[in-house]
């Protein structure tokens, strides 16, 4: 019981993170038709940016939380202005292309920003310096930390800030509108230019805040680290049903808890044969299943409904 | 005074000319008929003045400015609206959300709810549905409902391309008669209708394409009587 309580909790931390990273993924699929691999990249890139934010800041005598939020917000505008700028020069010549074309470019931009990160950053796991005195709860024989509450906390207040957007603001509706019809929206005089430039900085802002998430959490980082969690993330959106908001949102909540089930008890079922570290496998086992039983997703939309 | 003055107007998809070279124009407070058969290029002259399409070349003035060189975005801020063949609803979006898309370009919060109360009396069947998603509207209410989000725009020149299309003849009847109304409260109309009987009956003038040519142009009235026009295009 106590390993269920457990899991579940890590599952939900993980899973907030998951949900905010499928949500670039998923916001960019439901408005041009683009799966963007380089995404995982832009979460990596955020990470590193609130790392050396916050080592160079380490020693002013700041108090720690503020280091943390000016390290935060500076890697959500970093990543806001590369979100911004991979759409401009990667994708946006490309927008009348096969659509192959402009996946293959998305894989060739996750080389680029990962050699790139290399480069700055090193090939080497870094520390992310723990800006949060940890403190552990328990309950229930189940143990918790700030950090995840924090993570948890702030994913759902994030969430709820974009559905108001989505849901209730004039860009919301444009996005929309975009969406669902981009030539009809373009009659509503719907700069669509604009609109695709809001959905790659907002996803990347979100992957920002996931990335700043990832490092606090596992206190580490490493400049392939956006190549498995945006793969997850991907796996997240797809089982939520790409292109739909409140599926990239279940989606990643519920693949958090899968996976995090599947390493609390994986070394039962198999009598200790895998362990804990095969984590890995199940997100891809969602994955295989989805497209195999159920390729619109869970909350799927029928793709009749793009013109 | 001309609205809308069409000069040479081409349309090309890849090397295919759908439209030659037409001119044509519309005056203010008129209703215009552009019919023909099917593939003579009567939507495509459309959706090249909605710039939909990008026109290969021709000119088009329109209350005196050059509207080619109006980016596309900003053509309902100059008060040209298109009801797309086929509908256009956003399917996902609710009968409200649809019509407040079409004032989205507009900031008169106070007017707009004005014509939004226009539009739903036009259309009651449409206050009925506020709240449906529009997808699962039949195929005539998505139609009041592509034409009463063109009105939300407040257009001057309403560019209608086959409002009949697909609909069952108590539907058709039902468009056209807003489609009537919407014309004597002075609205400037371009209509592409296949059905020519009925588009030269709300009209004034009508224009008849064949091949992407325009090849007669006369009075409304005049082209029903024309034994040409009867023969090809009346079924008669």
């Amino acid at each position: 019981m106590d390993t269920l309580l457990q899991q579940l909790i890590n599952g939900l931390t993980l899973g907030a993170v998951y949900a905010l990273v499928a949500l670039g993924y998923t916001m960019v699929y439901g408005i041009i038709g683009l799966i963007n691999f380089a995404h995982g990249e832009v979460v990596m890139i955020g990470t590193m940016v609130a790392f050396t934010v916050i080592v160079s800041l380490a020693g002013s005598g700041m108090p720690p939380l503020l280091i943390l939020g000016i390290g935060l917000l500076v890697a959500v505008v970093a990543c806001m202005v590369l979100g911004w700028g991979l759409e401009r020069v990667a994708y946006r010549p490309l927008r009348h292309a096969p659509r192959l074309t402009p996946l293959i470019t998305a894989i060739g931009m996750s080389i680029v920003l990962q050699n790139i990160a290399m480069i700055i950053w090193g090939r080497n796991y870094i520390t992310f310096p723990p800006m949060i005195d940890k403190q552990i709860y328990e309950f229930a024989g189940a143990s918790f930390t700030n950090v995840q509450v924090a993570i948890v906390v702030l994913a759902a207040l994030v969430m709820i800030g974009l559905t108001y957007l989505v849901q209730r603001t004039r860009m919301g509706m444009a996005m929309r509108a975009t969406a669902q019809n981009q030539h009809v929206a373009l009659l509503m005089g719907v700069d669509i230019d604009r609109v695709i430039a809001m959905a790659f900085i907002i996803g990347s802002a979100l992957g920002a805040l996931a990335g700043c998430m990832v490092g606090s959490y596992y206190e580490i980082a490493h400049y392939q680290m956006g190549f498995m969690l945006g793969l997850k993330a991907f796996t997240a959106a797809v089982l939520g049903g790409i292109g739909n908001m409140a599926g990239a949102m279940a989606g990643g909540l519920l693949l958090g808890i899968i996976e995090a089930l599947g390493a609390g008890y994986i070394g039962d079922l198999t009598g200790n044969f895998l362990g804990s570290h095969y984590q890995d496998i199940f997100a891809f086992m969602v994955l295989i299943v989805v497209l195999m039983f159920r390729p619109s997703g869970l909350f799927g939309e029928r793709t009749g409904d793009r013109a | 005074m001309n609205m809308l003055e069409v000069n040479g107007l081409r349309v090309s998809y890849g090397g295919i000319q759908a439209v030659r070279g037409i001119s044509f124009h519309v005056s203010e407070g008129e209703m215009v008929a552009l019919i023909g058969a099917n593939g003579a290029g009567k939507s495509s002259t459309l959706r090249a003045l909605a710039r939909l399409l990008e026109p290969a070349g021709g000119n088009v003035r329109y209350r005196g400015k050059e509207l080619l060189q109006v980016p596309p975005h900003a053509l309902v801020t100059e008060g040209i609206a298109l009801v797309p063949e086929g509908r256009g609803v956003f399917p996902r979006m609710t009968t409200l959300e649809n019509l407040y898309m079409g004032a989205y370009a507009r900031n008169d919060r106070a007017a707009v709810a004005r014509d939004l109360e226009h539009v739903l009396g036009l259309f009651p069947r449409l206050k009925e549905r506020a709240q449906q998603v529009a997808g699962t509207l039949s195929g005539g209410e998505q139609q009041m409902l592509a034409i009463g989000r063109a009105l939300m725009s407040k257009p001057r020149l309403l560019l209608l391309d086959e409002p009949s299309m697909g609909l069952a003849p108590i539907m058709v009847q039902k468009i056209f008669e807003v489609i009537r109304t919407v014309a004597s409260e002075g609205m400037t109309i371009l209509l592409v209708e296949q059905n020519a009987k009925l588009a030269l009956e709300v009209s004034q003038r009508g224009y008849v394409m064949e091949s992407g040519e325009i090849t007669v142009t006369d009075e409304s009235t005049r082209l029903l009587a024309d034994p040409k026009v009867r023969a090809a295009y009346l079924g008669e």
